[in-house]
C-alpha cells in the first residue's frame, strides 16, 4: 500500500483503503501492519505526485487501481522530453521516451536501464542520473488553477467597480480583506508614500497562500504550501523585492550603521548582512512548518481512528481531528496574514526614510 | 534538513516563481490597479462629500444667522412703526379732545353771554312792563284815588326805586 494516494480527511474513504488493506493483509502478509501503513501514507500525502489521483486501493486480484488522472511530465534531459505520466504507472513501470527510460521512485523521475534498474549509493540513495524535471505535477497544476481562480476572482470585481462605486457580489466580500491589508498591513508597514509599489505583491502572496491553504484542507489532497520549493519562492520574491527596493538609508543601516562606535560597525555589518536573508528564511521556513506540522498531526490523528478501532476511541479521534481541522481554518488564513505582514514589515524597513534618532 | 533539500523540487520551484510572477503582473493591470483606484475615488469623493456637506452646513448656519438679524432688524422697525403711530394718534386724539374742548368752551360762553343778555333783556322788558303795570294799576288805582296825577306818578317812581328788583 505504498502509492496511496488518496482522499484526504475523507473518512468515509479512507475507511474504503484501509478496507481493502486489511483484505490485502490477509494475502499478503509482507504489507507491513496499520502503523506503517498510516505513517507511509501521511509521508506520501504531503509529497508532490506526477499524477492527480484522488485515491487508490488494491483489487481483489492484488493489483493497485489508482483512481485520477495523468499529468504532463516534461524533462530536460539533452533536450525536452515531454510525455504523460500515465507512462510512468506510479513508478511500478518504466517509461520509454525516444530511446530513453525513465523510472519514478520515491517520488522523484531517474534515468534508469530498460530494466528499470535503480542503482544506490552507500547512503541507500538512488544514484541514478536525475534528469531536471519540468513536471506540470499535480502542485503546479494547482497553483496555476489557484492562479486563475484568483484572477477570475479579482478581476470579476475590477470590472464591477467600472459602473458602480460600491463592490457587488463577489467584491463585497472581498473588498473589506483588500481594504484590510492595504490600511491595517501595508500602510502601518511601508508608510502612506511607498505602499502602492508593493500592494500587488501583498495582495497577491496573501489571497494565494490563503486560498491554497483552504484547497489543502478540503479532501481533493492537494498541499502546496508544506512543499519548501513554494515557500522558497514566494520568501524569494519577498526578498527580491526587499532588496532592490531599498534606498540608501536601509543599505547604510546594514553596512554602516550610524550612531555606534566604527569597531562595532565592522562587526555589524556582516552580522546585518546575514539578517537580510534570515528575514526572508524565516518566511519560508514558518509557512513550510506550520502547514506541513498541521497536515500531520490532522492526519495522524485521524490514522488514530483506525488504529483504535473501538467505539470510544474512535470517535475521540474524530472529535479531535474536527476540532483540529478548524484550527487548520484558522491556521490557513493566520499563516497568509503572517507572511504578508511580515513581507510588509520588510519592504518597510527597505523603504524607511532616514532619521537621527534611530538605533 | 539533508531530507528537506533532497526533497526540493527544481521543477515545481520554477514553476512557482513563473506562475507566481505572472499571477502579480496580471492582477496588477487587470484587479488590483482598478480595485484600488476606484476604492480611493470612491473614498475620496465620500471625503469630498462630507467636507461640502460641512460647509453647506456651515452656510446654512451663517444664513441662519443672517435670517435671525433681519428678523430682529424687522421687528424692531414694526416696533418702531407702531410706537410712531401711536404716539401719532394719542397727538391727534390730544388735538382733537383739546380743540372739542375750546369749541364747547367759547360755545358755553357764547350761550353764557347769549343768556345774560337775553336775561337782562328780559328783565329790562320786565321792568319796564311792570312798571307799565304798576303804573296802570296804579293809575287806575290813584284815578280812582286821587286826582293829582303827577304826585301819585313821583310816589311810585320812589317806591320802586326803593324796591329794586331781584
Amino acid at each position: 500500500m505504498q502509492n496511496i494516494m488518496s482522499l484526504k480527511r475523507f473518512c468515509f474513504l479512507f475507511i474504503f483503503v484501509t478496507a481493502f488493506a486489511h483484505a490485502n493483509e490477509e494475502t499478503k502478509p509482507e504489507a507491513g501492519d496499520l502503523k506503517t501503513e498510516i505513517k507511509e501514507y501521511i509521508s506520501h500525502h504531503l509529497l508532490d505526485t506526477h499524477d492527480f489521483g484522488l485515491y487508490s486501493y488494491v483489487n481483489d486480484a492484488g493489483e493497485h487501481i489508482h483512481i485520477g488522472f495523468p499529468l504532463p511530465v516534461i524533462l530536460w534531459d539533452n533536450g525536452l522530453q515531454v510525455f504523460s505520466s500515465s507512462k510512468l504507472n506510479h513508478g511500478e513501470s518504466v517509461a520509454e521516451v525516444n530511446g530513453n527510460y525513465y523510472k519514478l521512485y520515491h517520488g522523484k523521475i531517474y534515468k534508469t536501464n530498460a530494466e528499470g534498474e535503480i542503482r544506490y549509493d552507500e547512503h541507500h540513495h538512488a544514484a541514478n542520473y536525475k534528469p531536471l524535471d519540468f513536471s506540470i505535477t499535480k502542485n503546479v497544476l494547482v497553483i496555476f488553477l489557484v492562479g486563475l481562480l484568483i484572477f477570475f476572482m479579482f478581476g470579476r470585481m475590477a470590472k464591477s467597480y467600472k459602473n458602480d462605486a460600491l463592490p457587488k457580489g463577489m467584491g463585497r466580500l472581498l473588498e473589506p480583506i483588500v481594504l484590510y491589508i492595504r490600511d491595517d498591513i501595508a500602510i502601518p508597514n511601508i508608510g502612506k508614500k511607498h505602499y502602492k509599489r508593493y500592494m500587488s505583491f501583498l495582495l497577491t502572496v496573501f489571497f494565494f497562500i490563503w486560498i491554497i491553504n483552504l484547497l489543502g484542507l478540503t479532501p481533493l489532497g492537494v498541499n502546496v504550501t508544506n512543499n519548501i520549493a513554494v515557500t522558497f519562492a514566494l520568501a524569494l520574491l519577498t526578498y527580491l523585492i526587499t532588496t532592490f527596493t531599498a534606498n540608501k538609508n536601509y543599505w547604510g543601516h546594514i553596512f554602516w550603521m550610524p550612531g555606534v562606535p566604527w569597531p562595532m560597525k565592522i562587526i555589524l555589518a556582516p552580522i546585518e548582512l546575514l539578517g537580510t536573508f534570515i528575514k526572508p528564511f524565516s518566511l519560508l521556513i514558518r509557512l513550510y512548518a506550520n502547514i506541513t506540522a498541521g497536515h500531520i498531526v490532522l492526519m495522524s490523528i485521524i490514522g488514530l481512528m483506525f488504529i483504535f478501532k473501538n467505539w470510544l476511541g474512535s470517535s475521540l479521534s474524530f472529535g479531535l481531528a474536527f476540532v483540529l481541522a478548524l484550527l487548520e481554518l484558522l491556521v490557513a488564513a493566520l499563516q497568509a496574514y503572517i507572511f504578508t505582514m511580515l513581507s510588509a514589515l520588510y519592504f518597510g524597513s527597505a523603504v524607511e526614510e532616514h532619521h537621527h534618532d534611530s538605533h | 534538513m539533508e531530507k528537506l533539500i533532497e526533497q526540493f523540487s527544481l521543477g515545481l520551484f520554477f514553476w512557482q516563481l513563473v506562475l507566481f510572477v505572472v499571477l502579480v503582473l496580471l492582477l496588477k493591470k487587470f484587479a488590483w490597479k482598478p480595485i484600488l483606484d476606484a476604492v480611493e475615488k470612491r473614498e475620496e469623493g465620500i471625503k469630498g462629500a462630507l467636507e461640502s456637506a460641512e460647509k453647506a452646513k456651515l452656510d446654512m448656519q451663517n444664513l441662519q444667522a443672517d435670517n435671525q438679524k433681519l428678523l430682529k432688524e424687522a421687528r424692531a422697525e414694526r416696533e418702531e412703526m407702531l410706537k410712531e403711530a401711536r404716539d401719532i394718534k394719542n397727538k391727534m386724539i390730544e388735538d382733537a379732545k383739546g380743540e372739542a374742548q375750546a369749541q364747547a368752551n367759547k360755545m358755553i360762553a357764547q350761550a353764557q353771554s347769549a343768556i345774560e343778555s337775553e336775561k337782562k333783556a328780559a328783565i329790562a322788558e320786565l321792568k319796564t312792563q311792570v312798571a307799565n303795570l304798576s303804573i296802570d294799576i296804579a293809575e287806575k288805582v290813584i284815578r280812582e284815588e286821587l286826582s293829582n296825577k303827577d304826585k301819585q306818578e313821583k310816589l311810585v317812581a320812589s317806591m320802586l326805586g326803593e324796591a329794586k328788583l331781584n
